[in-house]
């Protein structure tokens, strides 16, 4: 069996293939890593007829603008998305603001020196960092990842059976389970548990029990009454994980809502047309064996 | 409409007389010099068997998406940029900046995948009701082709969005060629070296890969012109597996009575398409690929689109690399040659008692298989894997050949119509006497 599985590594440059359930037992058999069973929430752009709620996302943006911006970017949004239907619903003026706050690269002066400008809200965010050398540089080799697509970007591990997978396929088609990754974001900023007995991490690393792994290069980066919410929503370390997935999970696919509002029509339409073919079909065979 | 009026329009198959006249000046004229009226009324008149099923639609069906991939990669086109550098935000560009362009990129994404979903069940249908048997072995082989085509064209597509899976998918992909360094040193590498256009999987990689997957699909709509050319002659098999001996009994005209059940059954699956695609686009996809390709971070798992796993696990199957790959190919080309392997007098499996289970037992194997390719390549995996590869070709090279020797066939009705007749008396009420 050894020399089939090497021969296959071999293989494909490296096909060191493996979907969760198998390879998660094995490691946790193996006693490298704890495995944690991420749990499906409710999110409000979940199902037929979500929509991202506009109060949760203008605290989500204020979870990402004080703490995640000071090392993530979200280098595929501009600033005017801020302001579009869908999303948190800023004014006209607000975006200004906030866009004004980043300096942008605007080309060369006379004396080809770089110039720079304050941010408009057609610029896309900027990064605090100048760039992946100086963040790695910052975080011991790692570098904190853009956050644009992050929801849709990860998945969550589930454990079952392969005898189960037809019907763990058929729930999710049913329930339309689209939401892995906001649930995988969520259970990781929740994740910074204390070390188990026995374990060892390496220096500068943080226990995480979500990261597949357990380890990774960001701080636990919430906890409970981080940010000031002003709106009397409690500012839990939960509340503010979700504000700041569901932020995120806007950012990732801001056409989201009007896609889902598209769709039921799509299916009206597509419904009636079936039917009125149906009965056509009908008619025209009416009498005819076959 | 009577029975009579239809029978009037319906032809043997394969003939050319025809019904159509020309009724105006103009038509005269244009019938004189390019007859593409009277051959799209004699196309349309195509006599079909009465009695074919809804399995029968996923011809339609897939010429529906072939269409709807056409339309919407036509405008992909337009906005995707060919350069490894900015290809990832380029597509991401047109799902958040141009108008509906999330709702093109999800029907081009989900497109495809339903477009294997439609030709899997027809080749299943196939199989199943010895549709490659002659004298239809040249349709089934055009159709063979139809298929290695979609998928060199799917692979290629799947490339172009430059993501982690993208990349890496690409690269183990083409690193397959090098295992023909074992036949003879060097010439692996050097076809490897060729089709990236350079010494890794790059930008010269990405842009040939683009110019590809515009081109492919033109051919696949040649072939498929083909494909139905060839239909037009044999005319379509249908459940008893008897060819049509009366034509005017047996058969009625494509058009309207097969273009209506086939616009129904294209409605349909129109409403599975929008529910994926307006509810859960990403849901047949690896989230992997929405991280933009890094050729330094190897993904811990590799695998390739869902339609694509059962050859995959063939391929991971053997434990070499050239023998991997003549696997993987030679569970496609094995398909050619099904016309001649199968030495069944009858085509449907209705009336072959034990054939009709080693198909379903056959369809377990290709979904097993197709489960494996999702797996690791470690632990039991490896064996069962093993164990599927080889009853894939068991089915084809020795059931196929076996069976139809020593099976004796059920009693089967004398002709279509006969077999029409039973079903619609053992289906009609008996109190209302028949009239
Ligand atoms: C102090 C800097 C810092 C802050 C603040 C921070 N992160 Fe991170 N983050 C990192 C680094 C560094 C990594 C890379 C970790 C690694 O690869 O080991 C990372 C990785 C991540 C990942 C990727 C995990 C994975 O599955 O690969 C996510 C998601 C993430 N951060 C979300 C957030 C969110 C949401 C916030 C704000 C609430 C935030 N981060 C705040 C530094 C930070
Ligand atoms: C682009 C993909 C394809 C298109 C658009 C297409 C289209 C069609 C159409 C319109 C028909 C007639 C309706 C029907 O019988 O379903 C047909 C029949 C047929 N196709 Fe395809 N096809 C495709 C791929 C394939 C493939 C991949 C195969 C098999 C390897 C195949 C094998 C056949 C056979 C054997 C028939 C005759 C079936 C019968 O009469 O029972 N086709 N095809």
């Amino acid at each position: 069996m050894t020399t089939i599985k090497t021969t296959l590594m071999g293989l494909a440059a490296g096909l060191l293939l493996s979907i969760a359930p198998a390879a998660a037992a094995e490691q946790a058999a193996a006693g490298h890593e704890e495995h944690y069973q991420i749990p499906r929430l409710k999110w409000t752009w979940g199902g037929i007829f979500g929509y991202f709620d506009q109060q949760q996302l203008r605290r989500g943006f204020k979870v990402y603008k004080e703490v995640c911006s000071n090392c993530h970017n979200l280098g595929l949004l501009s600033y005017r998305n801020l302001g579009e239907p869908g999303g948190p619903g800023f004014s006209p003026e607000e975006v200004k603001a906030i866009a004004a706050e980043v300096q942008v690269f605007e080309g060369f002066d006379e004396q080809g020196n770089i110039a720079m400008r304050a941010g408009r809200p057609a610029d896309n965010f900027v990064w605090k960092f100048k760039n992946a050398k100086e963040a790695a540089a910052a975080f011991g080799g790692a570098v904190p990842p853009d956050l644009s697509l992050i929801t849709r970007a990860r998945g969550i591990e589930r454990e079952f059976h392969w005898y189960e997978y037809p019907l763990v396929m058929a729930k999710d088609l049913a329930t339309q389970y689209q939401e892995q990754g906001a649930d995988y974001l969520h259970a990781l900023l929740l994740g910074y548990v204390d070390l188990p007995a026995g374990r060892k991490i390496a220096d500068g690393l943080n226990y995480n029990r979500v990261f597949p792994g357990n380890q990774l290069a960001m701080p636990q980066p919430l906890s409970d009454g981080q940010v000031e919410y002003g709106d009397g929503t409690p500012n839990t370390l939960d509340q503010e994980a979700k504000d700041v997935t569901a932020f995120l999970g806007w950012a990732a696919e801001p056409h989201l809502a009007e896609r889902k509002k598209m769709g039921v029509w799509v299916i009206v339409y597509l419904a009636v047309l079936a039917g009125l073919l149906l009965l056509s079909k009908k008619v025209l065979w009416r009498n005819i064996e076959h | 409409m009577s029975n009579e009026s239809i029978a009037s329009v319906t032809h043997e198959p394969g003939s050319f007389e025809h019904t159509y006249q020309p009724k105006t000046a103009f038509t005269r004229w244009l019938d004189a010099r390019l007859p593409v009226i009277r051959f799209a009324a004699h196309f349309m008149a195509m006599p079909t068997p009465r009695n074919i099923k809804y399995v029968w639609a996923f011809g339609a069906i897939l010429a529906y998406f072939l269409v709807v991939q056409l339309y919407s990669g036509i405008i992909l086109a337009m906005h995707y940029a060919p350069n490894s550098a900015i290809a990832f935000d380029s597509i991401e560009k047109l799902m958040r900046d141009t108008s509906y362009g999330w709702l093109m990129r999800y029907t081009h994404v989900v497109g495809a995948s339903l477009f294997f979903f439609a030709v899997y069940i027809h080749m299943f249908r196939g199989m199943y009701y010895g549709s490659y048997k002659s004298p239809r072995e040249v349709l089934w082989m055009i159709g063979v082709a139809i298929f290695l085509c979609m998928m060199a064209t799917a692979f290629m597509g799947y490339s172009l969005v430059w993501g982690q899976m993208s990349f890496w998918a690409v690269t183990v992909i083409t690193n397959l060629f090098s295992s023909f360094d074992s036949i003879y040193p060097g010439l692996g590498t050097a076809i490897v070296q060729w089709i990236w256009g350079g010494f890794s999987v790059d930008n010269p990689t990405l842009n040939r890969l683009f110019s590809l997957h515009y081109m492919v699909p033109f051919v696949l709509v040649a072939l498929v012109a083909l494909h139905v050319w060839a239909l037009h002659v044999v005319g379509s098999n249908n459940p008893t597996g008897i060819e049509v001996r009366d034509v005017k009994k047996e058969t009625l005209p494509f058009h309207p009575y097969f273009t209506t059940k086939d616009m129904f059954a294209i409605a349909a699956i129109a409403i599975l398409f929008a529910y994926i695609v307006f509810w859960m686009p990403n849901y047949l996809g690896d989230v992997v690929n929405y991280e933009p390709a890094n050729p330094l971070k190897t993904p811990p798992h590799i695998v390739p689109e869902w339609y694509f796993l059962p050859f995959y696990a063939i391929l991971r199957a053997i434990p070499s690399k050239l023998g991997g790959v003549i696997a993987m190919f030679g569970a496609i080309v094995v398909l050619f040659f099904i016309p001649w392997l199968d030495t069944s007098r009858v085509r449907s499996c209705r009336y072959r008692p034990i054939f009709k289970w080693l198909f379903w037992v056959f369809v377990f194997d290709a979904l097993a298989l197709g489960y494996i390719g999702s797996q690791p390549a470690e632990g039991s995996w490896v064996f069962w894997g093993q164990v599927f590869t080889v009853y894939y070709f068991v089915h084809f090279l020795v059931l196929m050949p076996l069976v139809g020797l020593i099976e004796t066939p059920s009693p089967m009705p004398e002709s279509i119509e006969d077999d029409v007749k039973r079903k619609a008396k053992s289906t009609q009420p008996q109190a209302v006497p028949a009239e």
